[in-house]
């Protein structure tokens, strides 16, 4: 199945590519391939949970091209000194679905080792929770100032993969999402490359940002395209598990604000959508078990201002309000003008809990009582505050866990 | 008249334009879009305009839909006040706590709404003085600090307009304007006929009003309060004050006791009961077959206390169909050198929230410490004597042309011993106790 090194037939390639195109559209390689960075998307629900895209970058930073790992199982960048533990960290966050960080030693295609900053992470089917695709950013990890370099030399070691270790890891089901795509080169495992890689790196914040900020493009972009082809992705799975519920006393006095808005959790890795008011809902016609744990990226497609969508990260980091205009897109893929207004809402102890998102489509001629749109839209906001300091106060905000 | 009773306190800054509050400013046209008659005729504000008659409310409030253009209106436009800067804090920022207990105090840790000035000289011995043009008064108030007229629609609807000159109204139009030092989200002023300039003091028509506007709130959790002077009001210039809190106010859940009335007491419909249980001695007043009944009858009580030097508190609660009234002596007790220093140290001025049971504390011990105890005890130094209580009561029923019927007053015979916190203070944990551990 897998070849060393050269490309893969012509029906296979195919195959390959429709696993991109037949969910985001012939136009997402282009977008793919304008992104910066070395990273790798890959499907489980192929044979072999093969790579199915590698980035440009790619090749700068492991000298392989993408025709030579497409069709291929990621585990190929693993060699003799890649640390079993963080192969194994790798393993089980792409079994049980969910997004991982970790440094560990890679090898080039000629051969050398080197660390990068592993960030993997599943890319959901937002109506069903399926997992469509992996994606996988590396990011190199400088060497911190040391007493003296590795020697690099090394002959060109090209059959880095090993099929006979991944045996045991592979689930029963029809899926192949158990194939880890990282493993250990059995072979050749010799004392000297041990040496050869150094000492054991640590990344810095910079290149966790780097990386996340990497997949968050990978994801913005997959989003965007997935409408194109009415099918929408997220890199949250879209069921409520894992998202602490909020208290039925929150609930209630949520479901009485009339506006347009959803409440994103501030201390959830990704910023998951933990309520959709049911103005909201009708506004973009998605149900609320699709959205809840996806991140707001969702309604977001092609033509959605990167800048704006900046703006709001800058403000959300700052801890500031603020009021922008965004091209969104509803569930059956037609965009609408997004008059959006995003706040920070603070919980009883007056810190930052939750983000409020109030949507509003300016194409529609809106009756608000005499009310601006502005006026109508801080309603909610303060509503929003309203709630949850007062639920806060008296301690049922979330739902007590059983 | 004996002498002066003076206490000093620091004033809440409740306009920005309250610190250069000297009249330097220059008069006509002043060119600061003020509310005073330089400015506010010319000027084009938001108008709400109320219903003439609200009609009778539903049964039960609590499922009742806040989220009406009032709600809305307020809200949106306080938010929007905050993101304009104009607060001198964020009060979603300041700690907040329920205490436990039976009563559930609402306690606000909030170390800087108080600090940035001087303690000021009150005198708090003259519930009513003539209204002063040269201190502070809402005239002085920049119009960014309003939210919008509150009028009188005249018809059974009501409405909003975006905008709508000043002079649409007859007389001196009723302003809603934020509190910039806010003790809770939505915090604002109701000040009927800005223009007037009124001395604070109830009469019948400016408590209406008040009735009005939490009527259209309707929501249990929007709640005006009003402070006479010696009760805590820091502005000699009439306003009450609201904001929206979405917990039950300690007061609300408080037991009271129905006072039976006379036939001619009835007819209004209005219901006085007394407090049970509770810190603070008071009278509640519900229902009325209108709005115009129920303010008469507390409006009426309101006078008598103003008139007799009695300073006291108002709040009106579940939607304008009750009105709680606690005439209070502790400014006087604090003037007097008698409340104890363990309590001045708190700084707490208790004004009609405090009393209510929501609680704004200045020094974090206070408010890890606060329990509901300790809340107990601030507010039992506020409370009028069982004795005082009920001679004044005698006054109020008599000036508000209620009669009591004597026949079934004995229900009421079992009081004395009821205002003391009952489940709450914990009892000193007998020696033998503690051996048993």
């Amino acid at each position: 199945m897998e070849s060393s090194g050269g490309a893969p037939p012509a029906e296979e390639r195919r195959l390959l590519a429709a696993s991109l195109t037949a969910r985001y559209s012939d136009w997402v390689l282009e977008e793919l391939d304008e992104l910066p960075g070395s990273f790798l998307l890959t499907d489980p629900a192929m044979s072999g949970h093969p790579i199915v895209y590698a980035s440009r970058g790619l090749a700068s930073l492991t000298g392989y091209r993408p025709r030579d790992v497409l069709g291929r199982n990621a585990r190929l960048f693993q060699g003799a000194a890649t640390d079993r533990a963080a192969v194994a960290g790798v393993r089980d966050a792409v079994r049980c679905q969910r997004a991982h960080q970790v440094a560990i030693l890679n090898y080039r295609r000629d051969g050398a080792p080197h660390w990068v900053l592993l960030h993997v992470a599943p890319v959901f089917h937002a109506h069903d929770g399926r997992v469509l695709h992996f994606l996988a950013v590396q990011v190199p990890i400088a060497a911190a100032p040391r007493r003296r370099a590795a020697p690099c030399r090394r002959p060109p070691v090209f059959a880095a993969c090993r099929e006979e270790a991944r045996v045991e890891e592979e689930l029963p089901c029809a899926s192949h999402a158990g194939e880890a795509f990282v493993d250990i080169d059995k072979r050749g495992l010799e004392t000297t490359r041990w040496l050869e890689a150094g000492e054991p790196r640590v990344a810095s914040g910079c290149d966790k940002e780097k990386a996340l900020s990497t997949a968050n493009s990978i994801f913005s972009a997959l989003n965007r395209y997935s409408k194109l082809t009415g099918l929408v992705v997220c890199g949250k799975r879209c069921d409520s598990a894992g998202i602490p519920a909020l208290s039925s006393s929150l609930n209630l006095s949520l479901g009485r604000i009339k506006q347009s808005f959803v409440l994103t959790d501030r201390h959830l890795p990704d910023m998951p959508v933990v309520y959709a008011s049911d103005a909201f809902l009708s506004l973009t016609g998605y149900s609320r078990e699709e959205i809840l744990g996806c991140n707001c990226r969702f309604l977001n497609g092609p033509g959605t201002s990167l800048e704006v969508l900046e703006e709001i990260n800058r403000n959300i980091c700052c801890e500031q309000a603020c009021t922008v205009h965004l091209l969104n897109y509803r569930k059956d893929g037609l965009a609408f003008p997004d008059l959006l207004h995003v706040s920070p809402i603070r919980n009883a102890s007056g810190k930052v809990a939750f983000h409020v998102w109030v949507h509003l489509d300016e194409s529609i001629k809106h009756d608000f009582n005499g009310l601006s749109p502005e006026v109508w839209q801080l309603g909610a906001v303060g509503a929003v505050r309203v709630a949850v300091r007062s639920l806060s106060a008296s301690g049922s905000l979330l739902r007590p866990s059983q | 008249m004996e002498m002066k009773l003076t206490i000093k306190r620091v004033p809440t800054i409740v306009s920005n334009y309250q610190e250069e509050a000297a009249a330097e400013r220059p008069r006509g046209g002043c060119g600061k879009n003020c509310l005073g008659d330089c400015c506010l005729p010319v000027s084009e504000l938001p108008v709400y305009a109320f219903k003439a008659n609200p009609t009778k409310l539903p049964a039960s409030q609590e499922h009742a839909v806040p989220s009406n253009v009032f709600i809305d209106l307020l809200l949106g436009q306080w938010e929007d006040r905050m993101t304009q800067g104009l607060f001198r804090y964020d009060v979603t920022a300041c700690e907040t706590k329920v205490i436990p207990g039976n009563l559930g105090f609402v306690a606000q840790l909030n170390e800087g709404r108080h600090l940035k000035k001087r303690p000021t000289e009150f005198r708090v011995d003259r519930v009513l003085q003539p209204f002063d043009a040269a201190k502070f008064n809402f005239t002085k108030v920049g119009q960014e600090e309003v939210l919008f007229q509150f009028e009188n629609g005249g018809g059974d609807d009501s409405y909003f307009l975006k905008s709508a000159p000043t002079t649409v109204a007859d007389r001196a139009p009723n302003v809603v304007a934020i509190n910039v030092s806010p003790i809770e989200y939505g915090h604002v002023l109701l000040i009927p006929r800005v223009l007037d300039r009124l001395p604070q003091r109830i009469d019948q028509e400016s408590l209406l009003l008040a009735l009005h506007m939490a009527a259209e709130a309707a929501s249990p959790y929007f709640r005006l309060g009003y402070n006479s002077l010696g009760a805590f009001a820091t502005i000699n210039h009439l306003h009450f004050q609201a904001y929206y809190l979405t917990v039950p106010f300690p007061v609300e859940k408080a037991a009271t006791q129905r006072i039976p009335l006379a036939d001619d007491g009835m007819k209004s419909g209005v219901k006085v009961s007394k407090l049970m249980n509770y810190p603070v001695r008071g009278l509640v007043f519900e229902g009325g077959n209108t709005l115009n009944d129920l303010a008469d009858v507390v409006s009426g009580a309101c006078i008598w206390l103003q008139e007799n030097n009695v300073p006291y508190n108002v709040l009106i609660s579940d939607c304008g169909r009750k009105v709680f009234l606690f005439p209070q002596c502790y400014a006087e007790k604090q003037a007097l050198g008698e409340v104890s220093q363990e309590l001045l140290d708190t700084q707490v001025n208790p004004a009609v929230w405090e009393i209510s049971g929501h609680i704004v504390l200045k020094r974090r011990d206070d408010y890890e410490e606060a329990s509901e105890a300790s809340a107990w005890r601030l507010l039992a130094e506020v409370s009028l004597s069982e004795s005082r209580f009920e001679e004044v009561k005698a006054y109020i029923f008599d000036a508000a042309g209620l009669v009591q019927s004597l026949a079934e007053e004995e229900t009421g015979e079992a009081d004395d011993a009821i205002y003391t916190p009952v489940t709450v203070a914990p009892q000193a944990v007998t020696e033998g106790c503690l051996v048993l551990q």
